[in-house]
């Protein structure tokens, strides 16, 4: 797992460039879809808490990339069909900073 | 005293006394918290409760009078709703993370289905008095109500299914069996002989004989899709109003753009609809040949009714944008659809299949008529 983090570290930008129209449209995205097994809060449900708190330790380029494939074996499906690695790497800056 | 309340409620709401309460319903408002009372006959909204905490995936439950809703919220919420004075009559914060409930067939117990900690509770329906605590071994699904006084329900993580029956002061839990990997969602047949529960982890069905206990349970569609790579599931099917209809179940492929016909009978698939995405609900039209399909994100601003006899898509509707859910009025007439992104529940004739009214709600998720307090299973 640690080598996956540092291999999508290198992979990824530290910050991603997203049009704040598009921004709007993944912020939706995160509370209503990601809701629906996250929780609208994102204190869990079927998936983790996804909250900053429980987020705390992890990387956003890891969390970017369980976004991208998902966690095979889970009910997490990998998002890449829908997403950019910016806007998945935008997704997970945004959970770590959330209210 | 009772002149006394009796003003007092008509202060709180002028129709108290006039209004009947049969063709209400209520409408989750799943990013606000809150609940739009909705009138089927007027087609309109009457009124709005507040105050409920998290509601995505919410679902409720009625009392027998058609007078009180019980709403299960994802924070572990328990809220009676009072549809005649539009008020919250009590509500529990009974649980960390819950997914649904159900109501006893004698309308005194409200089943609540718990995510964390795992395992299932359960209320006096009149005050909301803790009556049983039985945790499980992780995430409980499927919860139903089963005549006698019984409650079913399946555990995510073991695969372990359960019986409970509270027709007597010790209630007795029994394990029924296990439907296997990752049980998502569970239904109970409308003559409560079979409970079928759903898999994600491995493909299947499995379904349990609440007639008989004591059958093995029998697994089946084992093997649907074997030719083709599944797709990513971006949201879990429900199954709660599973159709049953012209002698089959009509099943959502979990991953896949199908609809699987099996014959109720032998349990075996008789047919395959390919439709326009992953199948979310699949709802039999009452008192029709139909079957109503919404889809999951992000092909979920489209509706299709199949034919049940020729396994057909006989109609494509776009009624707006992520369309959650549809509710039948009982006999048919109408179908009301929640699109979340338009704000909007729509109002559709089945006849006609065009829309005819439609009324404002803020992101609109569950729909649910009081006549559900009649249904056995939900």
């Amino acid at each position: 797992m640690r080598s996956l983090l540092a291999l999508c570290l290198a992979a990824m930008p530290a910050v991603a460039e997203v049009p704040p129209d598009r921004a709007r449209a993944l912020e939706h995205m995160v509370l209503q879809d990601c809701g629906s097994c996250h929780g609208l809060t994102m204190k869990g449900g079927l998936g983790r808490p996804l909250t900053p708190d429980a987020l705390a330790h992890a990387e956003p380029g890891g969390l970017a990339l369980i976004i991208l494939d998902g966690i095979p074996g889970t009910a997490m499906p990998p998002w890449r069909p829908l997403l950019t690695e910016d806007e998945a790497l935008w997704i997970a800056s945004y959970l770590k900073s959330k209210d | 005293m009772r002149p006394l309340i009796l003003s007092l409620l008509l202060l709180a709401a002028p129709a108290f006394g006039q209004t009947a309460t049969g063709d209400l319903g209520l409408v989750i408002e799943r990013a606000t918290g809150s609940l739009v009372l909705i009138d089927r006959s007027d087609r309109a909204a009457v009124g709005r409760i507040e105050g409920l905490g998290d509601l995505s995936h919410a679902t409720m439950t009625y009392s027998p009078d058609e007078r009180f809703a019980y709403v299960f919220g994802r924070d572990g919420g328990l809220t009676k709703v009072d549809l005649l004075t539009q008020t919250i009559a009590a509500r529990t914060v009974q649980a960390g993370n819950s997914i649904g409930g159900a109501i006893s067939d004698d309308g005194r117990l409200v089943a609540v289905s718990n995510y964390e900690p795992g395992g299932v509770k359960v209320f006096d329906a009149d005050t909301l008095a803790l009556v049983a605590d039985i945790p499980a071994a992780g995430k409980t699904i499927g919860l139903v109500d089963v005549p006698g006084r019984r409650f079913a329900w399946a555990v995510w993580d073991t695969g372990e299914v359960f019986l409970s029956d509270f027709s007597s002061p010790d209630p007795v839990v029994t394990m029924i069996g296990n439907a296997g990997k990752n049980p998502f969602d569970a239904v109970l047949t409308d003559d409560a002989h079979t409970f079928l529960v759903g898999l994600f982890g491995e493909k299947g069905v499995t379904a349990f004989d609440l007639w008989t206990p004591d059958t093995p349970p029998q697994k089946f569609l084992t093997d649907y899709g074997k030719t083709g790579e599944d797709m990513p599931v971006y949201k879990m099917p429900h199954l709660q109003s599973w159709a049953f209809t012209e002698g089959q179940y009509a099943l959502p492929a979990v991953g896949r753009h199908e609809i699987l016909w099996v014959d109720r009978i032998s349990q075996t698939q008789t047919a395959t609809t390919p439709v326009h995405g992953q199948p979310v609900f699949i709802i039999a039209q009452p008192a029709s040949p139909y079957v109503w399909v919404n889809f999951a994100t992000p092909l979920n601003d489209v509706v299709q009714v199949v034919d049940s006899r020729s396994h057909e898509v006989v109609a494509t509707l776009t009624p707006g944008k992520a369309i959650l859910h549809m509710e039948f009025a009982p006999r048919g007439a109408e179908v009301w659809i929640s699109s979340r992104d338009d704000n909007k529940v729509l109002i559709y004739d089945t006849k006609t299949r065009e829309k005819v009214g439609e009324i404002a709600a803020e992101s609109p998720s569950g729909i649910f008529f009081t006549a559900r307090a009649h249904q056995t299973g939900l």
